[in-house]
Formats: C-alpha cells, sequence, structure tokens
C-alpha cells in the first residue's frame, strides 16, 4: 500500500511542480528511473513469492540507481556514455520483463 | 582454526529441514571434528563441500528467479533465507519496521517523481529525438547553410557600415575627384569656356582653294600637335565635329564658316606653330592652294564657343568596375 501510495503522489507532485532537469542530471534520471523501475518490479514479484524484505528492497533500490548512473558516469567519462546507458537500459529491460513474466505468473498461473 | 569451527559447525546446524540434501552432508563433518583436529585439510573439504551444497540449495530455490531481490538476497547468510522461507509470511510482514516503511515510501515518491518529471522533459524537448538520422543530417546542413548566408550578411551589413562611417573624408576627396574629371572633360568636348596659352591661326583664302579636308588636316595636325581645345569661327571643335561643304561655302557641324577662318587653339603654342609650319603642313598645303596662313601665339586666348552637350542615346556608363 506504501509503495503504490508513494508513487501516485510522487507522480503527482511531479506533474504539478513540473521542475526543470538540471543539465548534470540529464543523462543520469532516466537510467535511474529504469533501474529503480526494475528495483520495484523485483520487490513486487519477491511479494507474490513472500520473501519480500523492506530491508533487501531497499537497499537494492538504492543501489540499483547508484550502480546504473555510475556506470553511465563511468560511460561519459570513457567516451562511451551512449553506448554504455545503452547497455544498461537493455539489461534492466530484460531484467524487468523477466520479473514481469513471474509477476504475470503469480497473477494468471499462466 | 579453532574459532573457524564453531562456525563451520554452526553453519551446518542452521541449515533448515526443508534441505535435505545438505542436512546429511552437515551432520558427519561434524563428528570428525573434534576427533582429528590434524585433519585440517579433510575437514575444510568437508566443509566446503557443505558450503557447495549448502549453495546449491540455496540456488535451487532462486534457480529460475533471478531478480534484483533475490540477488542481493543471495550474498546474504543462509540463516536469512532460512527465516524468509521457513517462517510463515504473516509473521515476516510483522516484523517490517517503520523506519523500513518510511524509506519504501520515500523511496517509490521519488522514483514516481523522476518518472513524471523525465516524461515531462521528455515530452516537452524531445522535437528531434525522434527523427532520423538522415533527417537530422538534413536539418544540420540547412542551419549551417543559413549561418553561412547569415554570417555572409553580417560582413557585407558590416563593411558598408565601415564605408559609411568612412564616407565623410571619403566623400569631400571624391567630390573634389569629380569635379575635376567633369571640368577637364567639359573642357574636352566643349560644354564650358576655356582659357589659357595658346594661338590665334588665321587661314585666308582669296582663290577659295580651301577644301574641307583642308581645314580637317589643320583641325588634326593642331589636336596631334597638342592642342586641348579650339575654335574655328565662333564654332567650338569637339570629338565629333565635320568639317563640310565645297570651298567658299565651307561648315563646320552644319554652320557655314565665313572666310578668312579663324582658329583660337588652346595649347602649346610653340609646338603647335611648329606643326603649322612643317614642311607638307598646313602652311604650306594653303599656301600652295593660293590662300595664306597667319600664325599668333599668346599667353592668354579665351575659346568661348560651346558646343551643345551630345546625350548618348545607346551607351550608358557602366557601372561595374
Amino acid at each position: 500500500m506504501i509503495p503504490i501510495l508513494g508513487l501516485a503522489i510522487g507522480v503527482v507532485l511531479g506533474l504539478l511542480l513540473d521542475p526543470s532537469v538540471p543539465l548534470w542530471l540529464q543523462p543520469y534520471l532516466p537510467i535511474a528511473v529504469v533501474a529503480a523501475l526494475d528495483a520495484v518490479f523485483g520487490g513486487i514479484r519477491a511479494r507474490f513469492d513472500r520473501i519480500f524484505d523492506a530491508k533487501v528492497f531497499v537497499v537494492s533500490f538504492v543501489s540499483n540507481v547508484v550502480v546504473a548512473g555510475l556506470i553511465v558516469f563511468l560511460g561519459d567519462q570513457l567516451g562511451v556514455g551512449a553506448q554504455l546507458s545503452t547497455a544498461v537500459v537493455v539489461v534492466l529491460g530484460i531484467r524487468i520483463f523477466g520479473n514481469a513474466a513471474a509477476i504475470r505468473r503469480h497473477l494468471f498461473r499462466a | 582454526m579453532s574459532t573457524e569451527h564453531p562456525e563451520q559447525d554452526g553453519t551446518p546446524d542452521d541449515v533448515p529441514a526443508d534441505a535435505p540434501a545438505a542436512a546429511p552432508d552437515a551432520a558427519a563433518p561434524a563428528p570428525d571434528v573434534p576427533e582429528a583436529p590434524g585433519d585440517r585439510p579433510g575437514t575444510e573439504d568437508r566443509v566446503a563441500e557443505d558450503r557447495v551444497a549448502e549453495d546449491r540449495v540455496a540456488e535451487d530455490r532462486v534457480a529460475e528467479d533471478r531478480v534484483a531481490e533475490d540477488r542481493v538476497a543471495e550474498d546474504r547468510v543462509a540463516e536469512d533465507r532460512a527465516a524468509a522461507d521457513g517462517a510463515p509470511p504473516a509473521p515476516r510482514r510483522r516484523r517490517r519496521d517503520p523506519l523500513a516503511a518510511v524509506l519504501i515510501g520515500v523511496l517509490t515518491l521519488l522514483l514516481g517523481f523522476a518518472f513524471a518529471v523525465q516524461v515531462r522533459s521528455t515530452d516537452t524537448d524531445s522535437q528531434y529525438a525522434g527523427a532520423r538520422e538522415e533527417d537530422l543530417v538534413r536539418i544540420l546542413d540547412d542551419l549551417t547553410a543559413q549561418q553561412d548566408r547569415l554570417r555572409q550578411e553580417i560582413a557585407d551589413q558590416r563593411t558598408a557600415l565601415d564605408q559609411l562611417g568612412s564616407s565623410d573624408s571619403d566623400s569631400a576627396a571624391a567630390l573634389q575627384e569629380a569635379r575635376e574629371r567633369a571640368e577637364a572633360l567639359s573642357i574636352l568636348n566643349g560644354s564650358v569656356a576655356a582659357q589659357g596659352e595658346g594661338m590665334t591661326m588665321t587661314i585666308r583664302d582669296p582663290a577659295t582653294g580651301v577644301t574641307s579636308s583642308v581645314l580637317l588636316n589643320a583641325i588634326q595636325e593642331l589636336r596631334g600637335a597638342g592642342a586641348e581645345t579650339m575654335q574655328v569661327d565662333q564654332v567650338r571643335i569637339g570629338v565629333s565635329s565635320a568639317v563640310t561643304g565645297t570651298p567658299g561655302n565651307l561648315a563646320i557641324d552644319g554652320q557655314p564658316l565665313q572666310a578668312p577662318y579663324v582658329f583660337v587653339v588652346i595649347g602649346s603654342s610653340q609646338d603647335m606653330a611648329t606643326a603649322m609650319s612643317i614642311p607638307g603642313g598646313v602652311v604650306s598645303t594653303v599656301g600652295g592652294r593660293g590662300g595664306s596662313v597667319d600664325i599668333v601665339q599668346s599667353d592668354r586666348v579665351v575659346v568661348d564657343a560651346l558646343r551643345p552637350l551630345d546625350v548618348p542615346q545607346y551607351a550608358h556608363p557602366d557601372s561595374g568596375d
């Protein structure tokens, strides 16, 4: 309940305040969002698997975001930022797909 | 090493009952440890085996599930796993502390916020994000060409500005020069009166033997000798002047002449007098036809007959430099 509430409030706040993304954050924000989405999907799935742990969720959420941002930052420093962000998005996307498939299995038994 | 044993022993003890594969293996080394402390390699091997078995059990549990949660969870000790799996879900959830709830709430709120912001910013500034590469290249080319044009325009305007800025001094000089040129041209084409060093030449023709060609020759000889401008009997001679008619009935530019024909010429009087007097020149020609020539050199003669200015019908000034 709390996560759904938090998500909804966050979306509403973002839409209402409509802040402009600072320039230094622009390459990292989408990656961070995708990484966090991955963590959230993992959490939902763990919930369905009845192994959800708040600590694990918080740690995985933060570490996912930080590692994804770090990888992109590293890529920017090495001059392959665009490619590495693509790689991160692909990997996270695959994981999200996997989690979504597990959730689907739980929900629809199929 | 001695401190290791309790750990090693303890690990199998904690292995839950739902790990039957690990349980027998774990039970075996337990008695061995106190018996053979020197058997350390063997013991360690067994312990290592136990660990491997344990890992396998743990991995079996998550074999199909490779999620972010599980990966982090994998790193945790088996104890937590056992608790997570063994304990019923209800107590597990009850154990969630308010701090975790707050953290989760904050994190999801942040996620929602970032999500909305990112969607917004992507919406606003992605005009070219979806464009294909060729389109982008074309757009870039267009912009570059436009930039070049504008830059050229800037350079032109700046040059014009510079010219205008310096035209105060330039225009005065240009005006002066143009005025001088206009005066020189006016004298040459006979539209203004002129005065200066020159001579007056009178051709008498009592025998009416002076033909138009004689007069024309005289004019050309004078020009060749450096005459700048001249008039004949109140007719100004210009570039298009024509001598016509029969002897005694001559005309220049259609205006009839009466003998004696009086030439008023501005130029180097010495040169012109010499040119008239050369053998076969004007003086001898006129003399041969029964006439005579008087030449009076002067420091100042006035040529005051004017020619109407010809307005060219077909020729126009070429403005190109």
